[in-house]
């Protein structure tokens, strides 16, 4: 079960800074001000996050609204323009190795190699990040067996089904047991049961390893259904946050979580971004069928 | 602290031989594409090379037309399959594959090395079918074991340099569309630039200032002597090799500084 350390309810950078080292324990990701700005364009708009261990935080937030840029921000892959982060105890920009081997990432983009069978793309994980070679075997099994994708692992990823490559790259990612997982839209393109396949697989590597996650989504169902806190994204900045429980509860009794978000946002979530992010968010659901 | 450096070694060769792995078994999955490689060098020896040997001056000394092009052919066919190493790393960084390896604790060095020694792969591939060819042509080839191995090395280092330099060029234009088009830009100067078919002895002063500075002209030239029997270099092999591997350190840290900038 997550930690009870947040309050229920939060506006943007309301969280108390914790007072002692055990807190900063249990803070995966610590964000201070984090600002993200593209020639003079700011997509990410001095952001402070917290996310607790064992917790399911979602981000919530329509395309453009900045949440692949903070994400990127956090895997290290893009440097802040302002602002400071920890991510499961290290800094991004002073210890970026340290941080890219305390996490996992699976990209919002098809992240597992199409040509490699799914066990070669497990075995390409493992030694990349340096799993000793005698437990390499072991836990690519244990992996294959929890994806259920043991029978299919000496076959092609390239024909594997949507759900299945989802379920490949999460393994991929989690083979080295990291502290946090990051997924970026990690139901984009799926039907419904490869949707609840990979809600549920979330759900049991958090009560198997004790994992931290956080996701991505515009889906507000899944967010409702899946996540212990969610945070909404708007123009760059995270307007609000809080457990989807008391988000709605604020705004009366039958009120959903697309409700919350048009009283943030003042539109509706599925108000569509830029050419660009359409043409990404397509994409990305072609390639996983 | 011994033990700490040498497990570090061990961890960062493991890492770069995990992404030069991976290729080798996409190969091993679809070699398809050795074979259709293995046609270019076929008509530029089999179709130029006897063409061009009734033309008179074109090779250096005694030695036959067809012998002096053999090398500068193997060399062309590691380059011509180098160079449009970038483009794979585009595709990469497009197909979101790159992310993958750009989130992971691997160094940046050893990707960019993992990517290079991968390369090699089709490189050596590219010698066997030059060998095979040279040989039935009548070409007098030294078969001596270290020659070989010599020539392995070579080939491996030209095609880890040319694949290096492919992949800073693929992060400069950062698009397949515009790589295709500097790709065909660069190859036809550094191989025409270089004497790979014909001898630097015979070029203008300008064209030979630029295959002086040509690192594809020394690998030729290591070629001509490790590869034929009774072969010398012009240049010396250790001033080959020297500017061989200068270069491609050189363009290792480029690349390392470089590649990062592709996920952003």
């Amino acid at each position: 079960m997550p930690l009870a350390l947040s309050p229920q309810v939060s506006p943007v950078g309301g969280m108390p800074l914790p007072q002692n080292r055990a807190n900063d324990a249990m803070c995966l990701i610590d964000t201070e001000e984090l600002t993200k700005a593209f020639d003079g364009q700011i997509a990410v708009d001095h952001v402070n996050l917290r996310v607790w261990a064992q917790e399911i935080f979602g981000l919530i937030g329509p395309n453009g609204a900045g949440k692949s840029t903070l994400i990127k921000m956090l895997t290290t892959l893009l440097p802040p323009t302002e602002g400071e982060a920890r991510v499961a105890g290290c800094d991004i920009r002073r210890e970026a190795p340290q941080v890219r081997a305390r996490i996992g990432y699976v990209p919002q983009l098809l992240s597992a190699d199409g040509a490699l069978t799914g066990y070669e793309n497990l075995m390409l994980s493992a030694r990349l990040y340096r799993i000793p070679v005698r437990e390499q075997r072991q836990r690519i099994q244990e992996a294959l067996e929890l994806t259920q994708l043991t029978s299919v692992a000496h076959r092609a990823a390239q024909h594997y089904s949507g759900g299945m490559l989802r379920r490949l790259e999460i393994a991929q990612n989690t083979l080295h047991r990291p502290a946090l997982l990051i997924m970026d839209e990690p139901t984009v393109g799926l039907d419904p049961v490869g949707r609840d396949t990979i809600w549920e697989h979330v759900r049991e590597l958090r009560a198997r390893h004790g994992m931290t996650i956080l996701l991505t989504t515009h889906a507000m169902d899944e967010a409702d259904a899946l996540c212990d806190r969610v945070g909404i994204l708007h123009s760059g900045r995270l307007e609000k946050v809080g457990a989807p429980s008391a988000l709605k509860a604020e705004l009366g009794p039958d009120a959903t979580l697309d409700d919350v978000f048009v009283s943030v946002a003042g539109h509706d979530i599925d108000q569509p971004g830029n050419y660009r992010d359409v043409r990404l968010t397509r994409r990305s659901a072609r390639g996983h069928g | 602290m011994v033990d700490r450096a040498v497990l570090a070694i061990i961890g960062y060769l493991s890492q770069a031989g995990a992404v030069a792995a991976a290729e080798v078994q996409k190969l091993r999955h679809d070699p398809s594409e050795l074979l259709t490689r293995a046609i270019q060098p076929a008509i530029w020896l089999v179709l130029f090379g006897e063409v061009m040997a009734q033309v008179r001056g074109l090779s250096a000394g005694n030695t036959r037309y067809l012998d002096f092009l053999a090398p500068g052919i193997l060399a062309q066919s590691v380059l011509f399959a180098a160079i449009f190493y970038g483009i794979a790393a585009i595709w990469e960084r497009d197909l979101g594959v790159l992310h993958r390896y750009m989130v992971s604790p691997a160094p940046r060095s050893a990707l960019v090395l993992g990517k290079a020694v991968s390369s090699t792969i089709r490189g050596l591939s590219q010698a066997v079918v030059v060998y095979l060819l040279a040989f039935s042509l009548g070409i007098t080839l030294d078969f001596g074991l270290l020659h070989l191995l010599a020539v392995a090395l070579l080939i491996a280092l030209g095609s880890g340099l040319f694949s290096t330099f492919s992949l800073i060029i693929a992060c400069i234009v950062r698009t397949r569309e515009r790589f295709m088009g500097i790709g065909q830009v660069l190859t036809m100067p550094i191989f025409f630039a270089s004497n790979a078919i014909y001898p630097i002895t015979i070029m203008p002063p300008w064209v030979r200032a630029i295959a002086l500075a040509n690192p594809l002209t020394y690998e030729v030239d290591a070629l001509r002597a490790l590869m034929l029997a009774g072969g010398a270099s012009r240049f010396g092999l250790g001033l080959d090799a020297f500017i061989l591997l200068a270069v491609f350190a050189a363009l290792v840290a480029i690349a390392t500084r470089m590649y990062p900038r592709m996920t952003m």
